[in-house]
């Protein structure tokens, strides 16, 4: 056992060198240098601040935005969390009735699934096409643009499943809203007013 | 299209991991161009390769490489706060949390009861969790070729030398490997550098606080080691730990890509390659049904949500159907990882998830692990037909007998020993009950689940469960230690015995053991031996769940 316990000692450090410092180190100098942006966590800027992640949702409330999936976690991306409810819970059936009925009183159409369940990482950036689609009326309103017009932009900004087999279809709140202030600036954009350009 | 997604997905699940068993098998028996290196790396540690061991050897050498790793590990989580590359500014972790983890990443559990991106600095991660991650896969491996070994070697042979099989499986499967796909997973958009968190002003004006670091290196590992421990908390849910559907399939095919190749070098090494097929049947047979079970009920959805599927704890650019083959890849193959919540997935889906890991994560399994798990229902299963036909059963040309059979019930007793009591603890000890998140029946499959994750190695949890609870920390560490090696050191003790023994010639009265007939065999004895063991208890949980949910009952 105590030769045993001098080879394990003198392996273990072996490989914290090799795989828990080179394998990572090597790793993120090939990652920073082949896909930095995708390495540094896919940032959004606008005038030289970051606004989000392409890859992680933020909240929305202005009536001419999309807006993402409920957060159990509150779109905090700094420490993730879903609700962990089961199927039979009393809490979360309630909570999606509520959900429901707030989100259709809102939008004035019935409410998809995904408008009314929280993600599993409370972070998910996208919505199904129904739902972003169903949201073009109150964007239009809001913007006061037509809503043909919204619903164009969100169909061509709609992602296919991969290999027309796998995933499902979806819309990226982040990049479509930014989109739709590309597309359509001006006053009653957002809950905020108008972003800065 | 949703059985073209699944055949061609399958198609990759039998192709991929048969080109790796044969790469698996030169290297386990050794490529001359990488001896130099290997024979560099372990005269640095003092150890002399050519040296074969004993079964008790090899068993003293895994425990005392296990608790070496342990240690280090420990005291990097402790002493986190006070070490470099910790640009979040993250404290040292509490004794019993730090032991809980030390104890799930070395013996591939992977059970979290923290959250990575708040509670680990980015040295705990890399030098920390990615060396166990390492390590611990190649632990599993080296044991499950040297335990191949017993059954196929020739009589006199060893069992082989554990520190060159675990040298072997690190540096020639799983880094070359992980080195892939960690750069497969950095291009889809998994975050992959030294900086910390950066703060967003949001479109609305709001301020997004985004944690990120060098995950991509560690999630490689975490899928191809069978590991499962997230870089973020909520595991590859979270949209930089798996960005897209493509990451998503490459993830989900590593899950099993080594355990599956481990039944083909099975039978590369019996040579006799029907054997590999016969135990890769069983194990596929298991896993499609219970995928099947998870599929339909998560795509029917949940009525007393709406219409529509189960989308609770779901992300929408994997739906329904990718989190169900998720789900039932990670809980068959003790990795752990999840891509959504499975304490939100519908009561039968989380009946089958329990189920496989009740059954000792034999389906596949962990990675090396898997094999060696199901080579013992192969005992038990070859003992079973032996009674039945009154001959004295065999399994490659050697004879079954009272000591392997010993053997293979004892290690078999540590599933029900650490779920069933652990678990009635649990569910009767006021100290441990405030850990229950759901009311009813949901309540106890919290604690089934977390107690059957952590004596089958698996890691996977229900997350409302309050896993940091002190309690569970130390009785669920207990229970991953009992889940590894009470399975581990039978099971070399009974390739040690096997290897004494004659091997005699097949002849027209051998039971064949590469059959559908012998396949049906292995998967009945699996099935009534495992799952019916806990049968009284799901009924209780999962089962009542279901039935409640029909007549429309919530709690």
């Amino acid at each position: 056992m105590l030769a045993h316990l001098r080879s394990a000692l003198s392996l273990t450090i072996l490989f914290t060198a090799l795989t828990g410092l080179a394998y990572p180190l090597v790793l993120t100098g090939l990652a920073q240098g082949l896909f930095p942006a995708a390495a540094n966590g896919s940032l959004v800027l606008r005038d030289h601040t970051v606004i989000g992640s392409a890859l992680v949702a933020q909240p929305f409330e202005g009536a001419g935005y999309l807006h993402p999936r409920p957060s159990a976690s509150g779109w905090n991306a700094g420490g993730t969390g879903a609700s962990n409810l089961g199927p039979t819970s009393a809490a979360l059936i309630a909570t999606v009735a509520e959900r429901r009925a707030a989100w259709e009183a809102k939008t004035g159409r019935s409410a998809p699934i995904d408008a009314v369940t929280a993600s599993g990482s409370g972070l998910d950036p996208d919505i199904s096409p129904e739902n972003a689609l169903a949201q073009a009326g109150r964007i239009a309103a809001a913007r006061g643009v037509d809503i043909g017009a919204v619903s164009r932009l969100i169909e061509a900004a709609t992602l296919g499943r991969t290999l027309w087999l796998f995933g499902e279809p979806r819309v990226n709140v982040l990049e479509t809203n930014l989109a739709l202030d590309a597309a359509f600036p001006g006053p009653g954009a957002g809950g905020q007013g108008t972003p800065t350009q | 299209m949703t059985i073209l997604a699944y055949s061609l997905y399958f198609a990759a699940l039998v192709g991929a991991p048969l080109g790796l068993a044969l790469w698996m098998g030169r290297v386990y028996g050794g490529v001359s161009a990488l001896a130099g290196m290997e024979r560099a790396v372990l005269r640095a540690a003092g150890v002399n390769p050519e040296r074969g061991m004993t079964w008790g050897s090899y068993a003293m050498a895994v425990l005392a490489f296990n608790l070496a790793g342990f240690l280090l590990l420990y005291a990097i989580l402790r002493s986190q706060g006070l070490l470099p590359l910790n640009p979040d500014g993250i404290a040292g972790m509490a004794p019993d949390l730090a032991f809980n983890t030390a104890v799930s990443f070395v013996t591939n559990t992977n059970w979290q009861a923290y959250s990575g991106e708040a509670q680990l600095s980015y040295l705990a991660q890399m030098a920390g969790l990615t060396v166990q991650n390492f390590v611990s896969a190649g632990t599993g491996m080296a044991v499950a070729v040297a335990v191949i070994r017993g059954f196929t070697a020739a009589k006199g042979g060893t069992l082989g030398n554990f520190w060159l099989d675990l040298t072997r499986s690190v540096l020639w499967i799983l880094l070359p490997l992980s080195i892939i796909l960690a750069l497969f997973l950095a291009w889809q958009g998994v975050p992959q550098t030294l900086q910390g968190a950066v703060t967003a002003v949001t479109v609305e004006g709001g301020e997004q606080i985004i944690a990120r670091g060098p995950a991509a290196a560690q999630i490689a590992i975490k899928q191809l080691g069978t590991n499962g421990g997230g870089f973020f908390g909520v595991n590859s849910a979270h949209p930089f730990e798996n960005p897209s559907v493509a990451s998503n399939l490459a993830q989900c095919l590593s899950i099993l890509l080594i355990p599956v190749a481990f039944c083909f070098l099975f039978g590369r090494m019996a040579g006799d390659r029907r054997q590999g097929w016969a135990i890769f049947a069983a194990m596929a047979v298991m896993f499609v049904a219970g995928l099947a079970v998870i599929h339909w009920a998560e795509v029917a959805g949940n009525p007393l949500l709406g219409p529509g599927a189960n989308m609770e704890g779901k992300e929408q650019r994997f739906g329904a159907m990718l989190s169900a083959l998720w789900a039932a890849s990670t809980t068959a193959a003790s990795n752990g990882s999840v891509n959504a919540m499975h304490d939100s997935f519908m009561p039968l889906s989380g009946l089958v998830m329990l189920v496989f890991m009740q059954i000792g994560e034999v389906i596949f399994g962990g990675v090396g692990a898997g094999l060696y798990g199901m080579l013992l229902y192969v005992v038990l299963a070859v003992f079973l037909a032996g009674l039945m036909v009154g001959r004295t059963p065999e399994y490659l040309g050697r004879k079954i007998e009272g000591r392997e059979v010993t053997l293979a019930v004892l290690a078999f007793l540590s599933m029900p020993l650490g779920i069933l009591v652990g678990g009635a603890v649990a569910a009767t000890a006021p100290a441990a009950l405030s850990a229950v998140q759901d009311a009813g029946p949901h309540g106890l499959s919290e604690i089934l689940y977390a107690y059957s994750s952590a004596t089958g190695n698996n890691g996977s949890a229900f997350g409302g469960f309050g896993a940091a609870l002190p309690w569970h920390t130390t009785a669920l560490g207990l229970t991953m230690l009992m889940g590894r090696y009470a399975i581990i050191v039978p099971l070399l003790a009974i390739a040690g015995s096997m290897l004494r023994k004659t091997r005699a010639p097949v002849t027209a009265g051998s039971f064949p053991t590469h059959g559908p007939l012998f396949v049906t065999l292995l998967v009945l004895t699996v099935l009534i031996l495992g799952a019916l063991t806990f049968f009284p208890v799901l009924a209780l949980g999962p089962i009542a769940e279901e039935t409640a949910r029909m007549a429309g009952q919530s709690f």
